[in-house]
């Protein structure tokens, strides 16, 4: 069994919000298999209704193995790009003995969580922004917190921590987390929201500087079919 | 140039909109949706005009009717959509009218599925409209080459007007990769003198159309079109090419199947088989002749081509070889992948079966 950093098991429920392609399903599965590999009970519900490509559910193999109890969207057809919204929901956000990640689509698709809010209000919970600097729409942050903004105002929940996730895929080097980093500051600073931690793919976790705030390290599991 | 993560349809609406794009019209149909979103927020921004049709027929129709007037004008959808432009786009290439169309295909036929897929590569290259017509056929492989060839599209279809077509799997669509934004080599254009936009101190109208009721009038024009396309034929081929010069199993495919036969040559090679791939860009007009002449080769044993359909591409590598090696065939339709161990061992079982 390994263990996992405090800021995962903070809260009961967790959700992940961000300007689409920041990379919130790829930190949504992270999260999962490593409270599932410390033996915590996991679930993990994929409520990206906007992207019907790369989403959690292509995964949804090696979580089940892990044990984790896995809801998508719409999970009779995959492929069926219905923006449905399926009742299981309601297990994830109701049963205490589990831990949940909501992995939410980006932009507007934040949206979901609006008909959930009192109900994830009224239990502990961290909503975490999911922030990539190389993405055009949140390189700045001014443009960083618009995105933000318009998010909590779509779901109707405050933004608690962020998540800085800043890669180039494969291209990515120690400068580019080091840039997230530094958007993730100028953001925390002007909206009093923490950064909660830096995520980097497992090599190149190992070769960063000291950081303020922990270091998520990263399996790509949402590969290309030429990634080896 | 400092990189920056791009979704694939988000790059190509911006990319359109950086090569001065007027005009886009166009309709939602998944896995192209990023492209009139975006151009619904952004070109409006940039002095354009976007407008979502009431079907994908009106769309094109508001392309030609845009290009006739002058106008840098775009629409994008997939597979079931792109069907029915096919009319439209057939009447394009008769008035001889530019204008870039986008096909982020999906898995068919008829509806098919959502999935990534290049089953169109028929439509896009033959004509899937009537009469003798052409379009140039771009195919990238990856987002900066989606980005780049876009921008470039306009400039082509201007040049040749003629409607340009930029033809990706869904995966170039949906996927995200880094992407430098360039200047891309601008080419000299004619004035659009042809556009009916006004007299402007002309003494007479111009009339763009595609109906030609004069036979010898017609037969005439249809000469002067494939003057035209032979010509394009000799001067845009454009490909690439690895590890060609002493392969013994010739893999060609294109778009992002040829990233994974890409993957699979590397692999073979280090197993000490000697692979190269051949990759066409344009895939019409085909890169026949540099083809034909790898096929050649001494070296080259057999041929195996590679799609996310099921043959199709594979007829036009039979018709530039002439069949002179074995040609072989790798495909997997309805929005699914090849796999590196799957073209892998097709190469290899191939290669076998000719030595």
């Amino acid at each position: 069994m390994s263990t996992v950093p405090a800021w995962m098991t903070a809260c009961r429920l967790t959700a992940l919000v961000g300007h689409s392609g920041s990379g919130k399903t790829e930190v949504a599965v992270n999260m999962t298999v490593a409270l599932a590999q410390a033996g915590i009970k996991t679930a993990l519900a994929d409520l990206d209704i906007v992207n019907p490509y790369f989403r959690s559910r292509e995964r949804r193999d090696i979580l089940a193995r892990l044990g984790v109890r896995f809801v998508s969207s719409s999970q009779a057809l995959v492929d069926a790009d219905v923006p449905a919204l399926p009742a299981e929901l309601n297990t994830l956000l109701q049963d205490e003995s589990l831990r949940s990640i909501l992995d939410i689509g980006g932009d507007s698709g934040a949206r979901v969580l609006g008909r959930y809010r009192h109900q994830i209000a009224a239990q502990p919970h961290q909503v975490l922004l999911v922030l990539n600097a190389h993405r055009p729409w949140t390189r700045t942050a001014e443009q960083a917190i618009a995105s933000l903004r318009q998010i909590e105002a779509t779901m109707g929940l405050p933004v608690t921590g962020i998540v800085n996730n800043t890669h180039l895929c494969g291209e990515t080097g120690p400068e580019d987390v080091l840039l997230g980093a530094r958007l993730a500051r100028q953001v925390s600073d002007k909206t009093d929201i923490p950064v909660i931690c830096h995520c980097a793919a497992r090599p190149l976790a190992g070769r960063l500087p000291a950081m303020d705030e922990p270091v998520f390290p990263i399996d790509v599991y949402m590969k290309k079919p030429w990634e080896r | 140039m400092e990189k920056e993560l791009w979704k694939g349809n988000e790059a190509i609406a911006e990319a359109a909109i950086r090569a001065g794009v007027n005009c886009f019209f166009g309709y939602p149909i998944t896995p192209q949706n990023e492209i009139p979103e975006y151009m619904s927020a952004h070109l409006p921004e940039a002095g354009g005009v976007f407008v979502q049709s009431e079907s994908e027929l009106a769309a094109i129709n508001m392309v030609y009717g845009a290009a006739s007037s002058g106008m840098r004008a775009m629409t994008s959808s997939s597979s079931p959509g792109v069907s029915l432009k096919q009319e439209g786009i057939s009447y394009m290439a008769g008035a001889e009218l530019p204008g870039v169309i986008v096909n982020m295909m999906r898995g068919g036929p008829g509806l098919g599925t959502i999935q990534p897929s290049q089953c169109d590569y028929f439509q896009a290259t033959r004509g899937g409209g009537n009469g003798d017509y052409r379009t140039m056929v771009l195919a990238p492989c990856n987002i900066q080459e989606a980005v780049d060839m876009t921008q470039e599209a306009f400039d082509l279809a201007d040049l040749y007007r003629m409607p340009v077509v930029v033809l990706g799997d869904g995966m170039i669509g949906q996927m995200m990769e880094p992407i430098v934004w360039h200047d891309i080599p601008k080419r000299e254009l004619p004035a659009k003198d042809w556009a009916a936009n006004g007299r402007r101190g002309r003494d007479h109208n111009n009339f763009v159309t595609s109906l030609r009721m004069d036979a010898p009038d017609c037969e005439e024009h249809n000469r002067a079109l494939q003057r035209k396309y032979d010509l394009i034929s000799q001067t845009e081929v454009r490909w690439e090419e690895t590890d060609t010069a002493d392969c013994e199993i010739l893999i060609a495919a294109y778009g992002t199947p040829a990233r994974i036969a890409s993957s699979a040559v590397e692999e073979l090679r280090a197993k000490g088989v000697k692979a190269g791939l051949f990759r066409p860009k344009t895939v019409w007009p085909f890169p026949s002749k540099r083809l034909a002449e790898i096929a050649g080769q001494d070296s080259v044993k057999a041929i195996l081509v590679v799609e996310m359909s099921m043959g199709q591409m594979v007829e036009d590598v039979q018709l530039a070889t002439k069949c002179v090696k074995p040609i072989g065939f790798h495909g997997r339709p309805g929005g699914m992948f090849p796999s590196v161990e799957g073209i892998m061992e097709e190469a290899e079982k191939l290669l076998k079966e000719v030595q």
